[in-house]
């Protein structure tokens, strides 16, 4: 495995070019994630709607692969339905956590390169950060924040 | 270095196992000492020669085998307390540093830390020298107040007679900052301390195995280490404890060993340091640890502080030439520690990475939260450094690091 699989260009781009970054002024949720092992920090905002997910931005510092996850994500899944993004998010985790890796989710595109993010454990809390956001916003109690220190939760 | 230093170091690198293998196709170099240190050969002898030959428990039995068990450990109690300056029956073993402070915190600030009273810290601290104190605070609704740090990274001394000002029971401080590499001035501190009948205790985790530590001449109440530190095993550390403090105080673990006699609803205990050590110890690393002090001895401790000292200027100086790198902590005396950032490439970026090049650095806070947001980043990388390292593994950290700043630039 080398590194160079890890930092792929996709990602080394979205860390320093984040796509949406700052705040929504129209937004219906935000939620705070951080990572307190590494200080990583991520605010997403959320423009949700009883159905659908229509805007996603976010603000915070962090890894590159935390960075290029939250920006990778916010534009993957704008415009999806609530039951669409909460599909993503556990089809993301299985591709960063399953012990083998499993079949390709469908729809992913940019969003495999962090497939490789599963031969790195230490950086699988970085890379599920923004996604752990999200699936917060799309809960019932969506203005609690997350961390990555809930135990084994991930 | 000269050349005759440099043949002493290779022969005593061979002593160390670990050191000697590939990592992800390229040679280990191992910068993460102060987290941990690696053992030498003859430390995991002593475990395994303990469990294929002595194995038993101690203080209970009358057989051969515990008799040997009860020499071999209060052996190594008398090893720690020479290594220390101290006497026997003023060392307890624990499981290091953190349940070192603990106890302290529990078995003397319990009994002697009241309403309003004050325990001073500073803002260097390892989270282990500070949760303890926070939980004996809230408990006693005590107060805490902390030494500032200078932006240099020392501590700021003018400041600290008004700090010892009013009802301060206790002035716990690190010796050598685990982020900073700041090595404090612990005999004036402790001095300063005792001016004001303030008990003081020593957090020696990062000093204990880098460089020459008495207790008298630090003149300090308590000192705290962790064996796996200094080449012992993990699990086995030491609390170093004056003597009237000891014995005034109350049991911190209740249990097996720590009686005298036991009656159905009260119990006897017995004198230091056996009052503090309940149940079976770690018996084998205990002894390790003790083997641990002898090897280091027999090395010289001053002999590794000078080594470790100069590996971390010279990776200061490497450090420095990668553009956008910035190094923490004092540039002139200073420990084996060295905390940088290069840029804003993030520190487990740069830690990744690096271990592709068989390079063990740590990166994140370092269990001192406070401090690195008093510095203003959210973690740092560090290298750490222990007398098997070479100027040359100095010199391929920075071919890494340079390749790790064009990656990511």
């Amino acid at each position: 495995m080398n590194i160079e699989e890890l930092y792929q260009e996709i990602i080394l781009d979205h860390s320093k070019r984040p796509r949406n970054f700052g705040t929504l002024p129209d937004a219906t949720v935000s939620v705070r994630g951080d990572n307190p092992s590494c200080g990583d920090e991520v605010e997403l905002s959320a423009k949700l709607t009883p159905e659908m997910i229509e805007a996603l931005r976010f603000t915070g510092h962090g890894c590159a692969i935390c960075m290029a996850s939250a920006s990778l994500m916010t534009t993957k899944m704008r415009g999806k339905s609530r039951r669409e993004g909460q599909a993503a998010i556990e089809a993301f985790r299985q591709m960063l956590t399953a012990p083998e890796p499993g079949e390709t989710p469908s729809g992913f595109g940019d969003l495999l390169v962090f497939s490789a993010v599963r031969r790195f454990p230490q950086r699988v809390k970085c890379a599920m950060l923004a996604w752990r956001a999200l699936e917060q916003a799309l809960s019932s109690s969506p203005t609690r924040d997350v961390t990555t220190e809930d135990g084994d939760a991930l | 270095m000269e050349a005759g230093e440099t043949r002493f170091w290779e022969a005593i690198r061979q002593d160390f196992p670990t050191l000697a293998q590939q990592v992800h196709g390229h040679p280990l170099i191992y910068f993460d000492n102060a987290a941990t240190s690696q053992k030498p050969k003859v430390v995991i002898n002593t475990l395994s020669n303990f469990y294929e030959h002595d194995n038993s428990n101690v203080h209970r039995g009358l057989h051969e085998l515990s008799n040997r068990a009860t020499a071999a450990f209060e052996g190594a109690r008398q090893r720690l307390a020479s290594y220390l300056g101290a006497p026997p029956d003023t060392i307890v073993f624990t499981r290091g540093t953190t349940e070192s402070i603990n106890l302290v915190a529990r078995a003397w600030g319990d009994a002697n830390v009241g309403k309003g009273d004050v325990i001073l810290l500073t803002e260097m601290e390892h989270h282990s020298n500070l949760v303890p104190w926070q939980l004996l605070a809230g408990r006693k609704a005590a107060i805490l107040r902390f030494v500032p740090i200078t932006p240099e990274g020392r501590l700021d001394l003018e400041k600290l007679d008004t700090l010892l000002e009013g009802p301060v029971k206790i002035f716990a401080f690190a010796h050598i900052s685990n982020t900073l590499g700041t090595i404090n001035p612990v005999a004036d501190l402790c001095s300063r301390a005792r001016r004001i009948g303030a008990v003081t205790l020593v957090d020696a985790a990062q000093s204990a195995g880098h460089k020459p530590l008495d207790v008298r001449e630090i003149g300090c109440d308590f000192l705290a280490l962790s064996g796996h530190k200094m080449c012992g095993p993990t699990g086995a550390g030491v609390l170093y404890g004056r003597r009237e403090l000891l014995e005034s105080m109350e049991p911190f673990h209740g249990g097996g060993e720590m009686i005298s006699s036991v009656a159905l609803t009260q119990s006897e205990f017995k004198a230091p340091p056996h009052r503090f050590e309940a149940g079976t110890p770690a018996i084998a690393q205990s002894i390790g640890l003790g083997c641990a002090a002898n090897y280091l001895d027999e090395i010289g401790r001053q002999r590794i502080f000078e080594h470790d000292q100069e590996l971390a200027f010279h990776a200061c100086s490497v450090i420095e030439q990668i553009p956008g790198a910035k190094i923490f902590g004092p540039r002139d005396t200073r420990a084996g520690v060295v905390s940088f950032v290069l840029g804003s490439i993030h520190a487990h970026d740069v830690v990744s990475m690096a271990d592709q090049y068989g390079l063990a650095l740590r990166g994140g806070h370092h269990c001192t939260q406070p401090l690195l947001r008093k510095l203003g980043v959210p973690a740092t990388a560090r290298a750490s450094f222990y007398f098997y390292n070479t100027p040359e593994e100095v010199i391929r950290m920075g071919e890494v690091l340079r390749k790790i700043h064009a990656f990511f630039a």
